[in-house]
């Protein structure tokens, strides 16, 4: 039997070559991540399975002194895939190099969880239940008598409280007992009405002998599974027959007969099992989603986190900001002054610490204390579990746009990067959709964004000099701002959704999980950690090579002008057309690797400096723009351009990455540009017209 | 009558799904074979979509999608009852 193909599903790195491979399954947030994290620590590394946008994640740990390599499955609720996620995990339960499966279920919730848990049964390869959240259950009074439930399945079940790390030793335990068991024991396999028994025997005599999960695969095989065929033909090149009177309504009852009779055989089990004894145990929680989800408080409940949120990253990151910029400029000079003393001839100082190095020292300087507060709070309303509401609040909006509900959470995490925003688009399942989010999520402005636009909003649209109540009128302004493009995705969703991704909205099935406590610790070192890393990691690869090219531009001259100016004179009659004029242009332009270093080339342009400059005050910013020939008109064009132009190389990176195409992201690019042209050059002709 | 009819806090069991492909997969994933009890709980601002309760856990659901799923609403329970393994949550 031609077994090839199995070798590219071996994704698990045995360190040893005696470890055993544990997979990690179970529904989504049922602490499936919390119980991996108590189970490898440090000793796990994330990537992606092979040929697709899904992290996988694996670690390993000894017990006993057996090694185990563990990989986590993206969660799901069944092993029929509808998703990307939930093909990965059936495939590599099926057909990858699995020893043994841990499924985790939410004690509160036994009943729909079982449903995955006896499919994964239905696999016949050894399992352990976990059953994790016990302390929840308590909470709200849910008893589950964890021997009954072993003896009920047959499989060793194992209670968790996975946050305290109760219930690991025996998890530990249990899967080592198994790998040294010879013979595993015998679990309870679903049986279904005998219409189904009866089919599924015939098709199972068909099925070559030694294959492992026969009845797994007769089942799905009766399910009119056509992916899973086709799988199954490369995989053991062989060629299975299909059913005589296949159709798609015969499949479609049997999945119905199969599902019921999987649910029937849940509710038994639970029934003898689970205990409620406090039939309102779901009251307070709804007490809060109904005041989320009403009309008259849900909304601006919404717009006061969303502004909130945004505010704390600003005032936050503020101050450290300015910290950073000034220690990383003072290392420079430091830096200057040792290159000199090693006799480094001028120009060759000028392009590392002028060019390079200040560059690299701006983006890390702006854009690392906002995100080390913005993701944070992010994943702490993630954590709670916040964001399904923000997606069930929004949904009839993105519904009337033939887009997903979903959206509205990678919009959000577009404010704090957009490259993070589109990579956040994977919770999207259907395709069409996913790639209405990508190629609008450059809508909204990141992180790196946010220090232009509020200077310009400062200087130029902010009155009451100064104090609190300009910083007031700042923020309402910059509300104000984000609004506009929130409703400008809007109208691009639909619009990207009536010409080049035409289709039928998918369906629309969200769990609304209960609100928990978050971890706040492992949050923010979680949090920190990534987003510190992807900051300086960002640096380091597009603006330090960014800083050469411009150090070059500004420094390179032909015909008595530097390269910069001949660029800025170019772009000047297009810049004007768009109400702005040639240096900011180039500006935005030399700033496609990095948002952030937009205002200082700006002002590198108006000082024909040989770098990236920062200004002393926003007076004296709005003095040299000034006498640059700004004007309200200039402010406002550049603010609007500000907010719509193509997205930065991170983001274009990113999206090429997880849309594979080159022409979707040549529209990614072109989408908010034309939208930021339009704009100015509407603005700058109004202006114009009204003298 | 359709899923979408039930008013607030109503309960009801599935007798058929009228949907297929895809949707009526992921409906049966979250428990939605017919037999199941359902509980409206809330809805949305704009009322679509709204959330229900089905098998302890919260699933909003699309009123275009819950118009697929026809139900039968419960017999109202007599006040202070117990009913063996009933988990309705409020």
């Amino acid at each position: 039997m031609a077994l090839e193909r199995q070798e590219k599903l071996n994704i698990a790195q045995r360190k040893h070559r005696g470890d055993w491979v544990v997979a990690l399954a179970g529904n989504p947030n049922v602490g499936k991540s919390t119980v991996f994290n108590a189970l490898t620590g440090l000793n796990q590394h994330t990537g992606n399975w092979p040929g697709k946008t899904v992290g996988c994640t694996q670690g390993r740990f000894v017990h006993g002194g057996t090694g185990f390599a563990l990989v986590d499955i993206p969660g799901s609720y069944s092993l029929h895939a509808h998703s990307a996620e939930e093909e990965i995990a059936r495939d590599y339960l099926l057909f990858g190099d699995v020893d043994m499966v841990v499924v985790v279920c939410d004690a509160s919730c036994l009943e729909r969880n079982m449903n995955l848990a006896l499919q994964i049964i239905e696999l016949e390869k050894p399992v352990v239940l976990c059953v994790n959240l016990l302390d929840e259950a308590r909470k709200k009074h849910i008893r589950v008598d964890l021997p009954q439930l072993q003896a009920e399945l047959g499989i060793p079940v194992v209670g968790m409280r996975a946050r305290d790390g109760v219930g690991l030793p025996a998890l530990k335990q249990a899967l080592q007992t198994l790998a040294n068991t010879a013979k595993p024991p015998t679990p309870r396999l679903p049986t279904y009405s005998p219409q189904v028994e009866h089919a599924l025997a015939g098709i199972m005599e068909d099925l070559p002998a030694g294959l492992g999960s026969r009845r797994f695969i007769g089942l799905q095989i009766l399910q009119g599974d056509l992916a899973l065929l086709r799988k199954l033909d490369e995989a053991l090149a062989l060629s299975f027959p299909q059913p005589a009177d296949a159709t798609l309504q015969l499949h479609e009852e049997m999945q119905a007969a199969i599902a019921q009779g999987r649910f029937a055989l849940a509710e038994q089990i639970c029934a003898r099992c689970v205990r409620h004894l406090n039939p309102k145990y779901l009251a307070r929680q709804l007490h809060i989603d109904r005041f989320l989800t009403r009309r008259s408080t849900g909304l601006p409940v919404m717009l006061l986190l969303l502004a909130l949120v945004l505010w704390l990253t600003i005032v936050g990151a503020n101050y450290p900001s300015q910290l950073l910029s000034r220690a990383l400029f003072a290392l420079g000079d430091w830096l200057l002054v040792g290159l000199t003393r090693l006799h480094a001839p001028q120009w060759l100082c000028g392009l590392l610490v002028d060019g390079v190095y200040r560059v690299l020292a701006w983006v890390v300087s702006v854009m690392l204390p906002p995100m080390a507060i913005f993701f944070p709070l992010f994943t702490l309303l993630e954590d709670v579990g916040y964001l399904p509401r923000i997606a069930f609040n929004l949904d009839h909006v993105f519904a009337r746009c033939n887009a997903c509900g979903k959206q509205a959470l990678t919009m959000c995490m577009g404010f704090g990067c957009n490259a993070a925003g589109v990579t956040a688009c994977r919770i999207i399942d259907s395709k069409r959709e996913r790639m209405i989010a990508i190629l609008t999520n450059s809508l909204v402005p990141c992180n790196g964004r946010f220090p232009g636009l509020i200077a310009i909003i400062s200087m130029f649209f902010a009155f009451g000099s100064g104090g609190m109540l300009s910083s007031a009128v700042s923020a309402l302004l910059l509300c104000l701002a984000v609004l506009l493009c929130v409703g400008l995705t809007f109208l691009s969703s639909k619009l990207l959704s009536v010409t080049v991704l035409k289709g039928m909205p998918s369906s629309f099935v969200l769990e609304m999980p209960p609100f928990r406590r978050p971890q706040i610790g492992r949050v923010l070192v979680r949090s920190l950690l990534d987003r510190s890393l992807f900051v300086l990691g960002r640096a380091a690869l597009v603006a330090a090579p960014a800083g050469l090219v411009i150090w070059l531009l500004g420094n390179v001259h032909l015909g008595g002008l530097s390269l910069l100016a001949h660029l800025s004179g170019f772009f000047d009659p297009l810049g004007r057309l768009l109400g702005m004029d040639g240096i900011i242009l180039v500006a935005f332009i030399l700033g496609f690797p990095a948002n952030e270093i937009v205002i200082p080339l700006i002002l590198m342009g108006y000082l024909a400096s040989g770098s990236i400059v920062e200004m002393a005050s926003l007076g004296a910013l709005k003095a040299l723009l000034l006498a640059n020939g700004w004007t309200g008109t200039t402010a406002l064009c550049t603010l609007a351009f500000m907010l719509l132009h193509w997205p930065c190389s991170t983001t274009l990176l990113t999206i090429k990455k997880e849309t594979g195409s080159l022409s979707w992201t040549a529209l990614a690019a072109l989408l908010p540009t034309a939208l930021g042209a339009v704009l100015c050059a509407g603005i700058a002709a109004l202006s114009r017209l009204l003298g | 009558m359709e899923l979408g009819s039930l008013l607030a806090g109503q309960s009801a069991r599935v007798l058929s799904l009228e949907s297929s492909g895809a949707l009526q997969q992921r409906l049966m994933d979250m428990g939605l074979v017919k037999g199941a009890q359902v509980r409206f709980l809330y809805a949305s601002p704009a009322g679509d979509p709204r959330a229900y309760l089905v098998r302890g856990a919260v699933i909003a659901l699309r009123n275009r999608d819950a118009a697929q799923i026809e139900v039968i609403q419960a017999a109202p329970r007599p006040k202070g009852a117990k009913i063996r393994g009933q988990k309705n949550g409020t």
